[in-house]
């Protein structure tokens, strides 16, 4: 382990880490545009320059290797001056529009201007015009004049996608970013380099010019999109919804986590928020009445679910929870079957088609809880039915009351026959979920729940990483969180266990640690930012 | 001074690039005394030569060749840099039409010397006669024997490839070259690692000019003490001179490192033509910081030049009278460099564009008087903060240039073109 000093702090560091890493763990952040802890090391925008004593000159940190007894000096007169004179050469030909510029409040330009330049501009003669609002994709637009050619993008489509779609072209200040000919930048996961373009030549197309950025607020989730869990951060712009049409989510970026998803997310989590706010969300509770589903009341919706699971008996009720649904809600649905004594219990319908997966991030299951579904025991019990025999069951009308959660089963790889047969056969359908569908349609009483992006939970992704997510927004309507409505009814049903009086989703997640094994010694504060494994 | 001439001694004869000729007189002979050398033996000789590269950055060429990391399996590259672009430079042309297998039996030394198998010669692609006739060369020397496998019975093979340019200047650079050869656009490589490390496709590789290659098969010859004798005490040698603009004789001139830029531009090539005076002279290439008539007592070796402020880069020399326009010869070379940045390192890629707008204003009479010292600065500032050596090439003359006939360029701004 080398051991070097900088800016006066002695530190250690593993083997291999260059200077710009190492001054971060020593606390001192080095300037730089071109470097990216993912990608290869390029050297060219030169502003990372440090003094390394017995060099004659500044030498940029993201090519060198911390030494043995290297003593690093980044606040050098010569490094304040390197920064500024490089930071001049970035801003040649850079347009000073920012206020016309949708990357402006979180341009990098700008900061480090701000930081590191503050000279008086001397450029003076026509700068160089290049293409501006190119598309290059569905989701990335491109203006040439504002790019640095720090080439993050074009690493990015080398190395991590391997698609390849980006060039540089031309030389000296004609250079310019492009797609080779016959191509364009629509890999699945080509809104990466609209977070790694440190300035505002990539943009997004979904989200530029809706919101200024100093306007959104930030909460801390999880990708709901499939099984990865990919940490992400919710933008959004509560306070001034009519800058972005309404819509409550103005845009997903990626949050590391080096176990996950390290800096990246796919495209289609990162646009795939629509459905919070469409218009086939469930805002009220809904009762069926002469044929017609209206709107009623939470409590009148709670004493009719109660009243319908106390007329039947264990063996005519068939419970079908979904792997979309947090620990939290899940722990509540199986101790309430539990407490009802209901055996036909299960959490899993296959999909219609295999959903895609690759080697890098997207898992073919696009749910988010499958491994806590399965660890917190959603499955059969003793005599009990798996989804597919309680759909028969109901179709014969063995099972009376069927409460689905969440799935449209019309999606599912079973014959659409068959789920007629049985959503018709129920005597007493309850749906519970974000969004109306053709169960939810057929429903006799219908339950909205808050979206992951509208409350706090935990999910349990493909490695068993237990990962938190915390509520950007506040539930749509009436929506709750489906742990409240479960709470609600176990409690309304009599049941003791401590669960059912939570007031928070981190009491029951309390319990589910206290109880199994799996999520031993876990609890919202140990399970921070980035998660933590499950004891297999 | 010694009237030797090394490379250019064939040049007077018909066919001198038949192999042939090259063989009447005495070549491929030097080949033979190689084989029965150690490799390790080959380069000490060069070391003891003083041989040191003519193609711009003057570097020991057998310290380069010790660079080769010892006992290493991997496949080994040599690579022969016939990117001649250096504005001013024109002798390695001459080297690939006159004397293209001297450069052959060079190679074979050098790749014996490193151990490599297989050499690259990367062509301007402006050059195509000189591509031509080397390629001639090339295809004579396998039909003798002398490349392929097991050369004249020695058990050592070699191959060339023959690689042309698509003519950016940055390819004679020699990791950019690299890049270019590899099929990538061509971008000089950070370093670390150096290419005799981690060279073209990942593999040790050593990258010598046309010219420090043709001197190897008579060092082997006639031996380094001989080769070290005709030079100065820290460069061995004579070398080519490329002299061009207004002397009476341009062309290229052979001549020992240690005459000087006088006896060059006096002696050798007549003087200045139609009696005029003598300006400035660029010594080494358009990279070179201009020195002015008062500073041409200089010898032409590395060091010497470098002692003067500026450098023996590719020995092109450009020979101004008293009838040029400095601020429009240094318009002309920032255009130049602005056209050729090739556009990584981001100081040299804004600031040769930013430069050349302001030189090109001057010589419109719109330059105002802070002008000058914005390039001065901006060149200071962005010297040594890239990648290559192209900025700092170009560096060279953006500073000396004003410096040195800065009255001539405030007059110019003064009288708006006018006078």
């Amino acid at each position: 382990m080398p051991k070097l000093t900088i800016d006066g702090k002695e530190l250690e560091v593993a083997p291999g880490t260059n200077l710009i890493e190492a001054a971060r763990q020593a606390g001192v952040e080095v300037p730089h545009y071109c470097y990216h802890p993912g990608l290869s090391i390029a050297g060219q925008c030169r502003l990372c320059m440090v003094d390394i004593e017995k060099n004659p000159r500044p030498q940029i940190g993201c090519n060198t290797v911390a030494g043995d007894g290297m003593v690093v000096h980044t606040q050098t007169p010569r490094v304040l001056e390197t920064r500024r004179a490089i930071m001049e050469f970035h801003l040649i030909n850079h347009p000073l529009d920012c206020p016309v510029c949708d990357q402006a409040g979180e341009c990098w330009l700008q900061i480090y201007y701000m930081k590191h330049g503050l000279y008086d501009p001397r450029m003076t003669d026509e700068k160089v015009h290049k293409p501006k609002a190119v598309p290059l994709g569905p989701h990335v637009i491109l203006d040439a004049e504002r790019c640095i050619l720090c080439s993050r993008c074009v690493r990015f489509c080398d190395e991590i996608t391997g698609t390849g779609e980006l060039g540089i072209f031309s030389r000296g200040d004609q250079s310019e970013i492009g797609l080779f000919p016959g191509k364009a930048l629509e890999n699945k996961y080509s809104g990466n380099v609209i977070d790694i373009c440190p300035v505002g030549a990539l943009t997004d197309r979904d989200f530029r010019f809706q919101v200024r950025v100093w306007y959104l607020d930030t909460a801390k989730s999880i990708c709901n999109g499939c099984a990865r869990g990919c940490n992400i951060e919710i933008h959004t712009s509560r306070r001034r919804p009519h800058h972005n049409q309404g819509r409550r989510i103005a845009r997903i970026k990626p949050r590391f986590n080096a176990d996950v998803n390290r800096w990246w997310i796919c495209d289609a989590g990162r646009y795939g928020f629509g459905p919070v706010d469409d218009d086939t969300r469930l805002t009220s509770p809904l009762a069926r009445a002469g044929g017609r589903q209206v709107e009623t009341t939470w409590d009148n919706a709670i004493a009719a679910l109660t009243a319908a699971l106390r007329r039947h008996r264990p063996e005519e009720i068939g419970i079908l929870a979904s792997p979309q649904m947090a620990n939290e809600d899940l722990v509540l649905v199986k101790r309430l079957a539990d407490h009802l004594g209901v055996r036909t219990l299960d959490h899993r319908v296959p999909p219609k088609a295999a959903g895609d997966e690759d080697n890098f991030l997207i898992r073919a299951d696009k749910n988010p809880n499958s491994r806590g579904a399965e660890l917190i025991g959603l499955a059969p019990g003793a005599g009990g039915l798996d989804a597919r025999g309680l759909l028969a069951a109901v179709a014969e009308r063995r099972i009376k009351l069927l409460w689905v959660f969440h799935h449209d089963l019309f999606r599912s790889a079973w014959a659409e026959g068959e789920i007629r047969a049985a959503l018709d056969g129920a005597g007493t359908l309850v749906f519970q979920g974000t969004n109306a569908n053709a169960v939810s349609a057929r429903a006799h009483l219908v339950l909205p729940s808050a979206a992951s992006a509208e409350r706090e939970g935990t999910f349990t992704n493909f490695q068993g990483r237990v990962q938190r997510f915390r509520a950007a927004i506040e539930p749509l309507g009436e929506a709750l969180p489906d742990w409240r409505v479960l709470a609600r009814l176990g409690q309304a049903l009599g049941a003791t266990d401590p669960a059912f009086a939570a007031e928070r989703a981190e009491q029951i997640f309390a319990t589910l640690a206290a109880a199994a094994p799996a999520f031993a010694g876990m609890s919202y504060r140990a399970l921070g930012d980035t998660g933590a494994r499950v004891r297999s | 001074m010694t009237d030797e001439k090394i490379f250019t001694r064939n040049f007077h004869l018909s066919d001198s690039h038949t192999l042939r000729v090259y063989r009447q007189t005495g070549g491929y002979s030097a080949l033979g005394k190689a084989f029965q050398m150690e490799p390790a033996a080959i380069t000490e000789e060069m070391k003891q030569s003083n041989l040191r590269g003519l193609g711009g950055a003057g570097f020991s060429t057998g310290t380069k060749w010790s660079f080769i990391p010892k006992g290493s399996t991997a496949p080994k590259y040599l690579v022969v840099n016939a990117d001649e672009g250096e504005p001013g430079t024109f002798k390695d042309r001459y080297l690939l039409e006159r004397d293209p297998h001297a450069i052959i039996e060079g190679m074979l030394i050098a790749a014996r010397a490193i151990e490599s198998h297989l050499g690259f010669v990367y062509i301007r692609g402006e050059y195509v006669q000189p591509w031509r006739i080397f390629s001639g060369a090339v295809r004579e020397a396998y039909e003798a024997g002398l490349l392929g496998k097991n050369i004249q019975g020695s058990g050592f093979d070699f191959d060339i490839v023959i690689h042309r340019g698509a003519g950016a200047y940055i390819c004679g650079e020699e990791t950019g070259l690299i890049s270019s050869l590899e099929g990538k656009k061509g971008w000089p490589k950070l370093k670390p690692p150096f290419p005799a490390i981690k060279g073209a496709f990942g593999q040790p590789t050593i990258v010598n000019n046309v010219e420090t290659l043709a001197a190897v098969p008579h060092i082997i010859n006639r031996g380094a003490e001989w080769f070290a004798g005709l030079g100065t005490k820290s460069q061995g040698g004579t070398r080519l001179y490329s002299v061009s603009g207004h002397v009476v004789k341009p062309g290229v001139v052979e001549a020992p490192v240690s005459i000087t830029l006088r006896q060059l531009i006096y002696d050798r090539c007549g003087g200045i033509r139609d009696g005029r005076r003598l300006k400035a002279v660029v010594p080494g290439g358009s990279s070179a910081p201009i020195l002015t008539a008062d500073e041409i007592d200089v010898t032409m070796d590395v060091d010497g030049l470098k002692n003067a402020g500026t450098m023996a880069g590719s020995a092109g020399v450009i020979v101004m009278d008293e009838t040029v326009s400095i601020p429009e010869a240094l318009m002309v070379v920032a255009r130049f460099y602005a056209h050729e940045s090739c556009g990584q390192c981001t100081p040299c890629r804004e600031s040769t564009g930013w430069i050349y707008k302001m030189a090109h204003r001057i010589v419109d009479g719109k330059g105002r008087k802070e002008d000058l010292d914005t390039i001065l600065d901006v060149a200071k500032r962005g010297a040594g903060t890239t990648i290559c050596a192209f900025y700092d090439g170009a560096v060279g003359p953006y500073i000396s240039y004003i410096e040195k006939f800065r009255d001539e360029f405030e007059a110019l701004i003064r009288s708006g073109g006018g006078a």
